[in-house]
């Protein structure tokens, strides 16, 4: 029973064909509460694909995917509410100022206090300044800056985060891996696509190889293991596989 | 059904909102209908005695042209920045979306209306005789059903990368009968003859709008699955 | 596959001679109508091309919402071969529709409600096939047609209601009978062989879909076998 509970999200068989081809064979994972997982693997993998399907953008040809015990449907608004995703593309609103797009997220995803919480969010993103430009102007880092805040207004449970390190500078890197960090501590579980070795090594607690559809395999990073035997593992899977 | 309601409303919110601060799509929209005006003042004669048998037919002809224009800004907007992934990934049901553009679309369209249809009975020397209140239903009767079905195959033609032309060879066909039942009500209307007529009419429209907001409510979400 | 072929030749079989019997029928045993003298006999061709495009476009209709349901790539092919199908047998049924209205009322074309519906009816199904030619994986070409194919469908009865309603001067009749084209009594020669017209030309319908759907489904199969052969040159 316990053991239930600990499982935020479970994915069984999830098999996903697109266009006559088999892009996802069968994966079967679980996250725990409060764990990091990086998925990692080469181009072409699936793993967007992957990501899609949990996030409900895709129909899984089979299998199921199950969020805190309970199945997941088209239907299951609830459930999409406790799943921050945070994508390539920022989908923010150029017309509107920061403020702005969160307000309309924060009132699609339902989020209750959205005066109080915005300003702090914006704050901790340091965005407090450029509250009110649209954010045409925004350089691309500050327009991950914002696309962060998205995520995190609506308290997701679940964070998946589609390579969020691409196009940031060491600052935002930082600010970014800080939040990660801290949200992981306060009990929230996050997956994680990267390409970027260091930060995976940085942040996860396990990391999962996707190539062709399939994990290949997993590994669990303890206190001792270090960035160089992670990659020479990388590498052996990957050729292996 | 209710929590539908209310994210269209928002969605529809921050669509006007965003328009209301570039104005750049109801500008074009009102220059093109002012302009189609003037183009078929170079057709037409608007001095001859044939401009009372056109009007009906403009007053339609000019609403579907510009709200063309603004359907096919609907959804395109939406991919900038994959906004509308971001509304797919977002807690709503997909028709929520449908009717918040149905009401955005709404709302540009008949503001369009409200200046661009006293500007062509002004130009044309148009007297207006008849009944002001049926006039204003048959308009709005045949701009919803216009919307319903104009909303619903933009976004279908915006995953097509030549959205802009693929969006009226499938929208006129469409609405031929509403467009039929308009011009007719409308003429009735102005030429001040037998209102029975017209309501007739406008009971065809009144069934069409019900009939395609309820269709495309339903199938909306087929098109918002991607694959 | 074997059963298949066999049902295909049954099909030819009782297409060729239904073919030669039809058209002995039409200019040979079935009797020159009064007024409208030799052009009546475009009336045979005219209805049952008429009957499979309206047809042609409710099978759309029908595997369209069936694709909707359950997705299959039989079924999307079907719809897309019987829309290509009704393009053809509209367009005769357009133009010998016009040639019967040069004969009879001498202008090439009236405003009549089939005609106008028949014409609408092309462009709609037009822009069906426009849809069908957009990029992307078949699966989201299936939906996004299917779903254009059910609205399309359900459009045209409304089509041909408000172009009645429009040439009925402003006094609309709802169901009932309209003005009467074909004239009034028929005789029984004439009925037999325009039945004879529309069984044939339904049975040409059924096998241009079958090789239709076979030729689209190599078609799939060649497309896939080059993607296959291009990914392990590719690797």
């Amino acid at each position: 029973m316990m053991k239930e509970m600990a499982d935020m999200l479970e994915i069984k068989n999830l098999t996903k064909v697109l266009a006559d081809k088999l892009v996802l064979k069968n994966i079967t994972l679980t996250l725990n509460k409060g764990e990091v997982l990086a998925v990692i693997g080469p181009n072409g993998a699936g793993k967007s694909t992957f990501f899609k399907c949990v996030v409900g953008l895709l129909q899984p040809s089979s299998g199921d995917i199950s969020f805190a015990g309970r199945q997941l449907t088209k239907k299951s608004l609830i459930a999409k509410r406790k799943i921050g995703f945070l994508g390539h593309e920022s989908y923010l609103y150029s017309s509107l100022s920061s403020v702005e797009n969160l307000l309309f997220y924060g009132k699609l995803y339902k989020v209750n206090h959205l005066e109080e919480k915005i300003p702090l969010l914006l704050k901790e993103v340091g965005l407090h300044l450029f509250k009110d430009v649209p954010i045409r102007s925004f350089s691309r880092g500050m327009i991950q800056r914002l696309s962060i805040a998205r995520v995190l207004l609506s308290e997701p449970e679940i964070l998946m985060l589609d390579e969020p390190h691409t196009g940031l500078d060491q600052e935002a890197v930082a600010l970014l891996n800080r939040i990660i960090l801290s949200k992981k501590a306060a009990g929230i579980s996050i997956i994680l696509i990267s390409h970027d070795f260091e930060q995976v090594h940085k942040l996860a607690d396990r990391v999962a190889v996707l190539k062709s559809g399939r994990i290949i395999d997993t590994l669990t990073m303890g206190e001792e293991s270090n960035l160089y035997e992670m990659k020479e593992w990388y590498e052996k899977v990957v050729t292996e596989g | 059904m209710k929590t539908i309601l209310l994210d269209a409303l928002t969605i529809a919110g921050k669509d006007l909102k965003g328009e209301l601060r570039s104005k750049q799509t109801i500008g074009m929209m009102l220059v093109f209908s002012a302009l189609v005006i003037i183009i078929f003042s170079f057709a037409f004669d608007p001095t001859s005695n044939t401009v009372k048998a056109i009007i009906p037919g403009l007053v339609w002809v000019i609403t579907i042209f510009a709200g063309i224009l603004g359907l096919n800004r609907s959804f395109v907007s939406e991919l900038e920045n994959h906004c509308l992934t971001g509304l797919r990934t977002a807690p709503i049901d997909p028709s929520s979306i449908y009717l918040g553009k149905v009401l955005a679309n709404f709302s540009l369209v008949t503001s369009v209306q409200l200046i661009s249809i006293p500007v062509l009975f002004l130009l044309f020397g148009y007297r207006f005789t008849g009944s002001y209140l049926w006039f204003c239903c048959i308009v709005i009767c045949g701009t919803i059903g216009f919307i319903i079905v104009g909303t619903f195959l933009a976004a279908l033609a915006a995953n097509a990368k030549n959205s802009e032309m693929l969006l009226p060879v499938l929208l006129l066909p469409l609405i031929s009968p509403l467009l039929i039942a308009g011009v007719q009500a409308t003429r009735i209307v102005l030429e001040s003859l037998e209102i029975t007529d017209a309501i007739s009419w406008l009971k065809l429209m009144i069934a069409y709008d019900f009939l395609f907001l309820a269709v495309c409510f339903l199938l909306f979400e087929y098109i918002m699955e991607e694959s | 596959m074997r059963q298949e072929n066999l049902f295909d030749r049954i099909l030819l079989y009782i297409l060729i001679p239904s073919v030669f019997i039809l058209l002995y029928l039409i200019f040979i045993w079935s009797p020159v109508e009064k007024i409208m003298g030799e052009t009546q006999k475009i009336f045979y061709i005219h209805v049952g091309t008429a009957w499979v495009a309206f047809l042609a476009f409710f099978v759309v209709g029908f595997y369209s919402v069936w694709t909707l349901i359950k997705p299959n790539m039989n079924r999307y092919i079907y719809a897309g071969i019987s829309a290509e199908i009704g393009v053809v047998f509209t367009t005769i049924t357009l133009l010998s529709g016009m040639t019967w209205g040069r004969a009879s009322w001498n202008t090439w074309w009236s405003w009549e409600p089939r005609l106008v519906t028949t014409l609408i009816l092309l462009f709609i199904y037009v822009a069906y096939l426009f849809i069908r030619k957009m990029d992307g994986s078949w699966e989201k070409i299936a939906k996004l047609s299917s779903v254009f194919g059910i609205i399309g469908c359900l459009n045209v009865p409304i089509v041909f209601m408000a172009i009645r309603w429009w040439n009925s001067k402003l006094h609309p009749v709802v169901f009932g009978e309209g003005k009467n084209q074909s004239g009034g009594g028929i005789e029984p020669e004439m009925l037999a062989t325009l039945l004879f017209s529309v069984f044939t030309i339904t049975i040409l319908y059924v096998f241009l879909m079958r090789k239709g759907a076979e030729i689209e489904k190599m078609r799939h199969i060649v497309k896939k076998s080059k993607n296959k052969l291009i990914n392990k040159l590719a690797s």
